[in-house]
């Protein structure tokens, strides 16, 4: 993609300056690994639904369902979506408990530009399941046109 | 940009006889069709919603006089209208006539939450029935003035609305595929917009997108406009609240 | 509690017990994002930043929302119906305000 590299470069002064923990996540490449804490995450056993064109940045529809037992042993708690390119990567954490009978959310996320999407999605067990996608925005979130 | 997109496409003069017009929903994405058709994720439910508790609330309610909300199905299908004092009213101004005579309350305003949730809510018992305003009698001259002003072109670009609307519907304008152009589906909910928005806000876009004058909310020119895009759309049906990218 | 929120909860009037139910929550709400749509001026962040869900006495979803909603929030998740009773859907807002909703739910 033709902003990664811009992208890259406004990151890096900031990176290099120690900055407080509050400003810790500030590209997603961070808040993944914070997510992750050291665990490496499988790419099976979730399904990541979002239209890979999108008509409109203000609204984009997302559908992560993951195969979970869902039981007090075994469960997913947590889904994560992360945006590469949003000012804030952690768009939405959502807490599940066995309760929720199936580990499977929707909702919609604005997205500023055409970027990359990951979820990660957190089992009881330790385990972590990542899916990733590229979605390309028509007219970003960002713009009043009329 | 704009300048750009327009020049490609090839320019005739002319409006499409009411015979060629389509339902504004089949110039829909397949994904945004079927929001507009799911209430239980199209954001617009929640202005249908506002507008019935509003229907209700207060000692001289619209219900005290109207009875339930039911009673307004097809009512939407008239609008715009001609009143016996001679004045030309959509579906927001015959609410707020019906705000300040009856309800002896301030107006609610254009564009206003509780003015867009009223008109949603009434619109949306119409949902489905054909458009079939008055053409004759009084609403003559106006259907005329809206007619010249939909077929003289116009601002910087000196474009007719249906250059795009007749003679390019159907085609890909920006991200956008070229509609006929109806009022049908207002208010909508427009992505772009973040909220629900009427009609006149919908021409406004218009109006700038070629770079002519833009008339303000509930402006007579918009009123007389809206009530010929209404008669151009007869047989079609409400698809209000609409859903747009 | 702060003033009423519009919401459009959809969910079945009545369930098995054990059945898997799915809820679709759609709240009007601008979700104020840090600056303004021409990207110049900053503007107090204002959004609803978390929703709960409470049923037969336990917390059984939550979702932690960032500035990268989208406007008036739409949320689908499932749940087990175990007993008839109220779903509570509650949501902070920035600024320390909470909104309240219950549905309802018959389990047979
Ligand atoms: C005190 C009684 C009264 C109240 C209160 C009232 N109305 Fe009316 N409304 C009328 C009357 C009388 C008419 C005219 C009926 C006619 O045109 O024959 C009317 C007409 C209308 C019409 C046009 C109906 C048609 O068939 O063309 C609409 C729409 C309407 N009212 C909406 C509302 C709304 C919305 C409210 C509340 C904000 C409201 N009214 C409150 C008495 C009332
Ligand atoms: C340069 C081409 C162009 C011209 C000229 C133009 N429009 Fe549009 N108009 C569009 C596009 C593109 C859209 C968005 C796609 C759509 O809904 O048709 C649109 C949307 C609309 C809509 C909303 C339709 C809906 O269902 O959401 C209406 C109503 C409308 N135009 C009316 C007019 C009127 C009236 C004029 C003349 C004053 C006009 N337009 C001039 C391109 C144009």
């Amino acid at each position: 993609m033709t902003h990664a590299s811009r992208r890259a470069v406004l990151v890096l002064p900031i990176a290099a300056a120690a900055l407080p923990a509050a400003a810790a996540e500030d590209d997603m490449a961070t808040a993944e690994r914070a997510i992750l804490a050291g665990r490496t995450p499988v790419a099976t056993g979730i399904a990541f639904e979002m239209p890979p064109l999108s008509e409109n940045g203000n609204s984009v529809d997302v559908a992560v369902r993951i195969d979970s037992p869902m039981t007090p042993a075994d469960h997913v708690h947590a889904i994560h979506i992360l945006s590469e390119k949003n000012p804030v990567p952690r768009v939405v954490t959502f807490t599940l408990k066995p309760r929720a009978g199936r580990a499977e959310v929707a909702t919609r996320i604005r997205l500023a530009t055409s970027q990359q999407i990951i979820v990660l999605a957190e089992t009881s067990a330790g385990q972590v399941h990542r899916a990733a996608r590229e979605v390309i925005v028509v007219l970003g979130a960002c713009v009043e046109g009329g | 940009m704009i300048h750009r997109a327009v020049a490609a496409l090839i320019l005739a003069a002319g409006v499409a006889a009411a015979s060629e017009l389509r339902p504004s929903r089949d110039f829909l994405s397949p994904e945004l069709r079927a929001l507009q058709d799911d209430p239980s994720r199209h954001p617009g439910w929640l202005w249908v919603e506002d507008g019935e508790a509003l229907w209700q609330r207060g000692e001289r309610s619209c219900q005290s006089c109207h009875g339930g909300i039911g009673s307004m199905a097809g009512v939407a299908t008239r609008y715009p209208a001609v009143a016996p004092d001679g004045a030309l009213l959509n579906l927001e101004g015959r609410i707020e006539r019906c705000r300040t005579q009856q309800q002896n309350e301030a107006p609610f305003g254009t564009e206003s939450d509780a003015l867009l949730s009223l008109t949603a809510a009434i619109a949306q018992s119409s949902r489905g029935l054909p458009m079939r305003v008055a053409t004759d009698g009084p609403a003559a001259s106006f259907i005329e003035q809206g007619r010249r002003f939909y077929e003289t072109r116009q601002g910087q670009l000196n474009l007719a609305c249906g250059q795009c609307h007749d003679e390019n519907a159907g085609r890909r304008l920006r991200g956008d595929v070229i509609s006929n152009g109806l009022g049908t589906g207002y208010p909508a909910y427009r992505l772009e917009w973040n909220t629900l928005g009427s009609l006149h806000r919908r021409l406004r876009a218009c109006s700038l997108g070629v770079r002519a004058t833009q008339f303000p909310l509930g402006s007579p020119e918009y009123l007389a406009l809206e009530l010929f895009l209404a008669s151009r759309a007869a047989g079609l049906p409400v698809e209000a609240p609409g859903l747009r990218r | 509690m702060a003033n009423p929120i519009v919401a459009r909860i959809t969910l079945p009037d009545r369930a098995r017990r054990g059945e898997v139910i799915t809820i679709r929550v759609l709240v009007r709400h601008p979700m104020e994002r840090a600056i303004d749509a021409a990207g110049l001026t900053p503007l107090p962040r204002k959004i609803l930043h978390r929703m709960r869900v409470t049923y037969a006495d336990e917390e059984v979803f939550r979702a932690d929302l960032s500035q990268g909603i989208t406007a008036n929030p739409y949320i689908e998740f499932t749940t087990i119906a175990v007993e008839t009773g109220a779903i509570v859907f509650e949501w902070d807002e920035d600024g320390g305000a909470t909104y309240r909703r219950e549905v309802r739910l018959v389990v047979t």
